[in-house]
Formats: structure tokens, sequence, C-alpha cells
């Protein structure tokens, strides 16, 4: 797939459901062309996970994901050894030649491939690295290696070295300084939530039968919350939802009952809820 | 975005971006060379006439982090309007007259030696300025204190990870007994255990920086450097004071007195007023809720004057009180006689803190450290 510049990228993400400002554009388009990891960081709900879905299907490639999580090992993102299957085949190979059993022990059948090897293994493949602020450093260190060499080396096989290297997306929610050898490797970029027009589309190309007064309204009050300094400002999901809770009931635009009744779609804290209600008026102003 | 061009006597993007670079450098981004060689090979592939292009290019590349980006933007506007000049480049963090004498005078050393021959003494001098006020000592007095608490070296309590080990008595291992049993052909000889391992708890400092902290801010900062020179990737620390900013990374820096320097020059507020409630919502919304004060032991180190809504304050430690593992509250005036938590911020924080410790003392300092511990 040839990509002249961030533009054309745009386009074709445009075609996978993606719409795209130019700094994501560029970040993405630099990320296919330098063959570097992208490094993506931004408050949660503006599209970090989707864009790496998009950058799948634009690349014609599998999408892998990694969900990191505390005490993420090499066993869970790399791979691991499928003893009870290397016991059955013990017990019932030929017990006179051990020593041959015994090879035959660390044979490829019965290694189990985690996302990182299935990356490597299965290119073309986009691998999203999921919220690796939630792994610890220990995994951090064994990644970066994965990922500066395209290669594993597993002690008992050999070296596996990536046919076609993975696309890689990182996103990390900041809950921790990621490394800076990890960082420094990477193409940066901060995801902000998309402006008004790129909202309207995005949700018209999510639910393209709901009402376009509707539509705008709905992205014009979500705007105006972002602003309100909530608990948990809302994302574009929560926008899409709150549409979508909208449109069911029949609404072509943003009216008093049903958008009270249906706050819980975009509002996800007691408190904002609460406050919300409170100054209904003065907050979404009718 | 409008279209500024390179300046006209350096047309060469690699020459461009390498002032670019030097400019941001000296307004504080780490953009070092890895990050420069990525952004000129960057450039390779988009238009260098496009000023949009250029932007984003730049940013990405050199960029590592979201404070880095008031910080680009501004030496980007100024580099590439050509008004910029890589030598000269303008402080973009415009440095307060306190933040600069803050910046530290230990460097100038002043009156040093008949000071320090005298305070090199016994331990029973020692004992005596554990329990003297921070606030009331003399210049030579509190280095002595400083240098003490750098020792202090605070431990944070341990909690169960996912991670598991060797070891225990219930749990089974059950790849490390497969292992086991295919070293012996098969046959079931050792039952493994495995327990979980244990890691420090995340501890997050808040330092209260204001104008009637100012006697113990110090004291405080140094603590916590201790303390993130112990746990250098579980520590945390942020001044709040009229505006959030963020130590951490300076507070790594091995000495105390360059840390503390570092951290003074990026802390644009020293001892302005305080709203509290303000800025512990900022962190909540930008690091807390997001992870850092989850499960975590935070210290505020605060009196608790409150120039804004002491009600904002009261809701904000509700949500940190429903995050964090333990909140401690050190008030220096908690230590002196006749304290009663009576300032407004005081009294809406009170019920949201598991423990309410002094820290005007070195010895206050040392039963903050015992706390930390046992959270």
């Amino acid at each position: 797939m040839d990509l002249v510049d961030p533009a054309d990228l745009a386009g074709a993400l445009e075609l996978a459901g993606y719409l795209p400002d130019p700094g994501i554009a560029t970040a993405a388009f630099l990320a296919l062309r330098m063959r570097r990891p992208l490094f993506l960081e931004g408050e949660p709900g503006v599209g970090k996970t989707a864009l790496a879905q998009a950058l799948a299907t634009v690349t014609r490639s599998r999408l892998i994901r990694l969900q990191c999580y505390e005490g993420i090992d090499s066993r869970q993102a790399l791979y691991d050894w499928d003893f009870p299957r290397q016991i059955l085949h013990l017990r019932t190979a030929d017990t006179a030649d051990r020593s041959a059993s015994e090879a035959s022990l660390y044979d490829r059948r019965f290694l189990l491939a985690r996302p990182l090897l299935q990356a490597l293994e299965q290119g073309p493949a986009v691998l999203l690295i999921d919220e690796i602020d939630r792994a610890d450093d220990e995994f951090e260190a064994f990644l970066f290696e994965v990922l500066t060499d395209n290669a594993v080396t597993i002690p008992e096989l050999g070296t596996i070295t990536a046919t076609a290297p993975p696309v890689v997306v990182i996103t990390s929610n900041r809950t921790r300084e990621v490394h800076d050898a990890l960082k420094r490797r990477c193409l940066y970029h901060w995801v902000e939530h998309p402006d008004f027009g790129r909202e309207v589309a995005i949700v018209r190309r999510h639910l393209p039968a709901a009402a376009a007064q509707l539509v705008e309204d709905v992205a014009r009050a979500v705007a105006r919350l972002r602003e309100a300094n909530l608990v948990k400002p809302p994302g574009i999901a929560e926008t899409i939802d709150w549409t979508n809770a909208l449109h069911m009931l029949g609404a072509s635009c943003l009216e008093s009952p049903a958008a009270q009744d249906t706050l819980g779609a975009v509002l996800k804290y007691r408190e904002d809820l609460v406050r919300v209600r409170r100054e209904f008026a003065a907050l979404l102003g009718e | 975005m409008s279209v500024p061009t390179p300046p006209p006597d350096e047309p060469d993007p690699v020459v461009v971006m390498t002032g670019f670079a030097r400019a941001l450098r000296a307004s504080g981004v780490a953009a070092g060379s890895i990050r420069l060689a990525m952004a000129v090979e960057a450039l390779t592939y988009v238009d260098p006439l496009d000023a949009s292009q250029v932007y984003w290019t730049g940013r990405i590349t050199l960029c590592a982090e979201r404070d880095d980006l008031p910080r680009y933007d501004a030496v980007f506007e100024a580099w590439f309007r050509g008004r910029g000049d890589a030598r000269h480049p303008r402080p973009v963090v415009a440095e307060s007259p306190v933040a600069a004498r803050r910046a530290w005078d230990s460097a100038s050393g002043g009156c040093r030696p008949a000071d320090d021959e005298r305070l090199r003494t016994a331990a029973s001098d020692v004992e005596v300025l554990r329990r003297r006020d921070i606030a009331d000592l003399s210049e030579s007095e509190r280095r002595r204190v400083d240098e003490l608490i750098t020792s202090l070296a605070p431990q944070a309590g341990v909690r169960k990870t996912r991670r598991r080990r060797a070891g225990g008595r219930h749990d089974i291992d059950v790849s490390r007994t497969l292992r086991g049993m295919l070293r012996d052909g098969g046959e079931l000889l050792v039952l493994e255990r495995t327990r979980p391992a244990t890691k420090p708890r995340r501890v997050v400092f808040l330092l209260d920086v204001s104008g009637s902290m100012s006697p113990y801010a110090d004291s405080l900062l140094r603590f916590a450097h201790a303390t993130a020179r112990r746990l250098p990737t579980a520590a945390e620390a942020f001044t709040v004071g009229t505006r959030l900013t963020r130590v951490t990374r300076q507070l790594r820096t091995h000495d105390p007195s360059e840390a503390l320097g570092a951290a003074g020059a990026a802390i644009p507020d020293w001892s302005g007023g305080t709203r509290l409630g303000d800025t512990l919502r900022a962190f909540l919304d930008l690091w807390g809720q997001q992870g850092l004060a989850r499960r975590a032991v935070v210290v505020i180190a605060s009196d608790g004057w409150e120039r804004g809504d002491a009600g904002l304050l009261g809701e904000q430690m509700a949500r940190l009180a429903r995050l964090a593992h333990r909140v401690i509250w050190v008030n220096p005036h908690r230590g002196k006689a006749g304290f009663v938590p009576a300032t407004a911020g005081m009294a809406a924080a009170l019920p949201y803190v598991d423990e309410l410790v002094a820290g005007h003392t070195l010895e206050a300092l040392q039963t903050l450290a015992e706390a930390l511990a046992h959270a």
C-alpha cells in the first residue's frame, strides 16, 4: 500500500470508518513510513484503540491486541509451553528411546504463541499494546527488546524473526511514567478530543439514521460538558451512545424530558449526574 | 494554522531542525539526539514547506509527554516566525523572581566554614535539633537538619501483586510442577508451590508550596526527594498551591540540592496564595483518576489554609479518599500547642483523612516515615 502523504492516509482511514485530524494522520503516516512504534496518550475515549483497528483495515493486516495488566509477563504476552500436552506426549512416547522423546518435547507444536509472538510470526499485522502503563517495568524492558529486534529467542527452539515487522501502536493512560528507553524509540502523539465538526461526522458515520439536528445538538452539548470540569468528561463513545439512546426514543433534537432521562448514557459518575441535573439549563441551555 | 516558512537564510531542513531542537531543549523539552534524528528523517516523508505538516511532524517526533506540548507550541511559534534564535531562546515559562531566588542558594555557599565548625558537634545537639520547629532554625542548623532528612530514607508499605513467586504453602504452581515431571520422565515427584509477589506501594506527595507553608516547604520537598531516591519507580511528587506542578522528574536527580533547585525552577507559583481545592481537582483529573492515586498512599502536606471554596476541597478529598489506599495529611501546625483543625479547608478535608500527622520537626518527619512504612 503506497501512501504519499498524511492526507492520503487520512483519506484511507476515513474509508475504514475512522475520521482522523491532521495530527493523528501525520502520526500514523510517519509510523507506517518510518516503521517506528506509535506511542499514543490521551483522555480515555478519544479513539486511541480505534485508530489501531482502522490502521489494520487500511494496511490490510490482522489486528493483534495485547491488553496489558498488572503482573503480565512473557508467558502471557510472548509464548508459553503447553505443559499438559507435553506430559501426554511424554507418557505415550516410546520409553525405550528417552533422548529422542525428550528432544521431541520442545517441538514447535507444543509452543503456544501469545500476542507478541503471533504478531511476529503471522505478519503483516498491526500490534496494539493497550494501556502499557498497567504493566510493570520488567515487562517494559522485555517488550523493548522484542520491539527493537523484531525477533524472539526461545532457548529450546532458537530465534524466531519476523517476516514482516508489525506496525506497533502503544497506548498509555499515564498512570505511571513509561521508561524513557522505550519512549525514545517511539513516535509520540497526544490525542485530543475531536472538534465539533469532526465529532458530528464521526457520530453520523456510526448512526446514519439519526436526525442531523439531534447529532449536532448532542455534539454541542457534549463539547460543553467537557468544559464543565466533570469527574469523567465524556468521550466519543459516550457521544455516540447518547445520540443513539435519544434516537431510539424517537427524538429528532435534544429536548428536555428525554435528554434528562438519558443522561446516564453520557455521564458515568453520580456527582456528575447530580450536578448536570441541577445546572441543566445553564450547562445544556435549550 | 497559517504558513510560517523556515528562515530564508537557513533553508536546509537539517540545520533548521537542529536549531529548533536546541531551542526546545533550552525550554525544557528533552529533545535528545535520537529524537532529533527521528525528526530529520520524518521531515523527508512530509512536505517541509507545509507549516501544518512541519508542526505535527516536529511535535510527534520531538515531544515525549504532554507537559512538553505547551513548550513546543511556544518555541515553534517563536522559532518559525523568525523571532527566535537558538542561541538565545526566550524562556517559555516565565520565571517568577521568587522561583529564581529559590533556585538554590546553597550553590553559592554563603557563610559556610565558621558555621560548620560549630555545628559538627555531638549527638546531643542532634537530639535537640530533632525537636526544634524547622521554621525557627538558623541557616546553619537548617543545613544540618536537611542532611538528616536526606538520611531518613522512608520506606513504603507493600502490597500483593498479580505476579507470583516460588514458595508459600497453599497454591500449587502447575507449570513448575509439570516441568519437574518432564525432568522425571513423567512421574509426579514434587508438588511445587507458589505465592503472590509483593511490591512497594506507590507513594504520591502533594506538597503545598503556598506562602503560609514556605518555612516547611523545603524540608518536605527534601523528604519527598529522600523517598523518591529510595523508591525510584514508586514515588511521585506534585506541588499544589495556585497551580499543579509535577516535580517527580526533577526529584529523581541524585543530589538533593540539585533536585530541589530543579524542582524550584519548575514550580511557577512558590509562595502564592492557596487554592487547594482547585489544584487537588486538577491533580485528580489529570493524574489521580487515571490511576496514579489508585491503591497509592497519598501524602498531602498543607496547613489547610484555603482561599477558595472549602466545599470544593471537601468534594475533591472525598474523591481522593475513594481512589487512594490511604490518605495521610501532614500539617505543620498539628504539633503545636493548642492546635485545632479549625481552618475551613482543614475542617472540610478531615473526614477523608486516614491519618493526620505533624511535620514541623525532624522528629515529626520521622513519625511520617513510620506512618508510610505501615501504610
